[in-house]
């Protein structure tokens, strides 16, 4: 077929043009500095792996699989492995997590679901939001001096009547799991709380007329509807706030005690893999560079996998959840 | 007052009303959101197994109306109704009166499908389960997708998330999840205005099978609709002689009277308009 339109002219007056190479080239090298600049995000984390691994390769292929499994750190008997450090890591950020999660989870419910007008919500949103920009050596200074010796006389007394608790069964003599605990609760609390808000923020007017319009109460609405509909972004609040409690170094290498031990007592001294970096590195003579950065590469896996984990059931439920 | 209490209450007087033909006696006098008059006299009658229609043009306070009823409006702060809606021989808007139960006796459909997130029968059992509904889930299920001309459908993948549903299925979900508690009246908030004309269609046919076991009160800005299925209109208009943009009822009486023979001249001049 002949192209009617070849001798056809463009209106006139239109000052429709095409872009000019000056506006090609801008357009391209706008293109190239993003690409680059997420190119070097990947980068930065592959050196990162590849250079921590080269110092920790020979700690091991030294101490091998027994590293991850045996409690004694001895740098005069060349003894090094970090299982009470997994633990105490793990423990402490999953007792943070339940503590700090349901938390921040119910802040965000009361902040979102119109118990509060919008001035007061957006008050109590700052200072909970504030509650992040407190440094951790403020935390664990606050841990030492207020909170330990508040906490004493009640933890003693549930080690006192119930020691056949296995949570309960030692003192609490000072720094230790319990304050640990709590402070991470605290840290976390505001990552929990923001997500989560966004997470109920999210959820479109209709899904709440539909849940009161069925005739449920507030609180139905909220446990039935608003909660499972937002699950997708509690999940995520719930595992950054995770990943936040497993780095988190300066307030519990101040608040845990730093024993190597595992034991599921609240009051027990313990200690994590952050704080012993944190405690360790300082003092460290050439022989403990090795078994530190095998340690250093282990949190760094946990942690990733953590956020890994956390954001593949984040995609999964929330494609499930798409409104 | 426990709701179980005032469930009872309102159950026995059940009785009383079948006897009389109107299921919903509204007799709005002003409705506010804050200093802003909404709507003004507003009487009108939701009888029994039947479909009243709610029309007007966009502001007329139809969906206002319809919303007072059962009580959905009190999720606005602001808002506020001076005068009565008589259900089940009591004052809706009774001192003692808790919307949550107005609510689980009238049923309301959306103008946005709004299923929750959750499977096809976990939607539809929602209201059993809230209302601490002890027998044949699964039965009443399968009755209300069966009645909501949805169960062909979706009868092999309960389990499928309701979101998962083209938008008019999405629809007649929530018209099957609003009556699997068998609710005395249904409301409808211009339950097509999101969906195509074949879905339309769809749900009109479901609301005139629904006509038969249920009262019902829709709105639509569709007047074909509104011809279609419903046996009494009501026509709504907006007064904005006050420099405000008030809605009132101006008529309301059969369908077939309300449009062929209009009493009101605000009626004529509006039907003109949407049919010439």
């Amino acid at each position: 077929m002949a192209d009617k339109t070849k001798n056809a002219e463009p209106k006139v007056g239109s000052v429709s043009r095409p872009p000019t190479a000056f506006e090609y080239g801008y357009d391209k090298s706008f293109r190239i500095l993003t690409l680059a600049a997420g190119v070097l995000t990947v980068l930065l984390l592959v050196y990162i792996f590849w250079k921590l691994g080269a110092l920790a390769a020979p700690a091991m292929r030294e101490y091998g699989l027994g590293f991850l499994t045996t409690v004694e750190w001895n740098p005069n008997k060349n003894e090094y492995g970090i299982l009470a450090e997994i633990w105490g890591t793990l423990y402490s950020s999953f007792l943070a997590l339940l503590f700090g999660g349901v938390l921040g989870i119910s802040v965000a419910i009361f902040l979102t679901q119109g118990f509060l007008n919008a001035r007061l919500a957006w008050v109590f949103r700052l200072i909970v939001e504030m509650l992040a920009a407190i440094p951790s050596v403020v935390y664990g200074l606050w841990g030492i001096y207020v909170l330990i010796p508040a906490i004493r006389p009640m933890a003693n007394w549930l080690h006192e009547t119930l020691p056949f608790i296995p949570f309960f069964s030692t003192k609490l003599a000072g720094p230790g799991m319990f304050p640990a605990m709590i402070v991470l609760s605290i840290m976390i609390l505001p990552t929990v709380a923001a997500i989560s808000q966004d997470a109920f923020k999210a959820i479109p007017m209709k899904i709440q007329e539909a849940a009161y319009g069925m005739g449920t109460t507030k609180w139905e609405a909220i446990r039935k509807v608003i909660i499972p509909t937002a699950s997708g972004g509690i999940f995520a609040s719930l595992v950054l706030g995770f990943g936040r409690a497993l780095g988190e170094t300066m307030a519990l290498a101040m608040l845990i005690g730093n024993a190597q031990q595992v034991s599921l007592s609240l009051f027990s001294p313990a200690t994590t893999l952050a704080s012993l970096l944190a405690s360790t590195f300082p003092e460290a003579g050439a022989n403990q560079i090795g078994p530190l950065m095998y340690a250093a590469v282990v949190l760094l896996v946990i942690t990733m996998a953590v956020n890994f984990i956390g954001t593949i059931i984040m995609n999964y439920t929330s494609r499930q959840t798409v409104t | 007052m426990s709701m179980e209490m005032e469930m009872n209450k309102l159950e026995a007087t059940a009785a009383q009303q079948a006897a009389g033909d109107v299921a919903i006696g509204a007799n709005i006098d002003k409705i506010y959101y804050g200093d802003f008059l909404a709507v003004r006299d507003a009487a009108v009658d939701i009888e029994k197994g039947k479909i009243t229609g709610f029309i007007g043009p966009s502001g007329c306070g139809k969906s206002t109306v319809l919303r007072s009823l059962n009580r959905m409006n009190d999720l606005i702060p602001i808002f506020r109704l001076e005068g009565h809606v008589h259900f089940l021989g009591q004052d809706v808007y009774g001192k003692n009166v808790d919307p949550v139960v107005v609510r689980r006796h009238i049923g309301m459909v959306f103008q946005q499908p709004n299923p929750f997130s959750m499977s096809i029968f976990e939607n539809v059992a929602f209201g059993l389960r809230l209302n601490g509904f002890k027998g044949d889930i699964s039965g009443r299920v399968e009755k209300a997708l069966r009645r909501a001309a949805l169960w062909n459908e979706v009868k092999d993948k309960l389990k499928q998330n309701g979101l998962s549903l083209s938008g008019g299925q999405q629809q007649r979900l929530c018209i099957a999840r609003a009556i699997a508690t068998e609710p005395t009246v249904l409301l409808m908030d211009e339950p097509c205005s999101a969906l195509d004309p074949i879905a339309t269609r769809q749900i009109e046919e479901l609301m005139l099978q629904l006509k038969k076991d249920y009262t019902v009160a829709i709105v639509t800005h569709n007047m074909q609709q509104a011809i279609r299925v419903a046996d009494k209109t009501a026509f709504f208009s907006v007064d904005m002689t006050q420099g405000g943009r008030t809605g009132f009822l101006v008529e309301v009486g059969d369908t077939k009277q309300v449009f062929e023979n209009p009493k009101e001249n605000l009626t004529k001049e509006y039907l003109s308009g949407e049919f010439s």
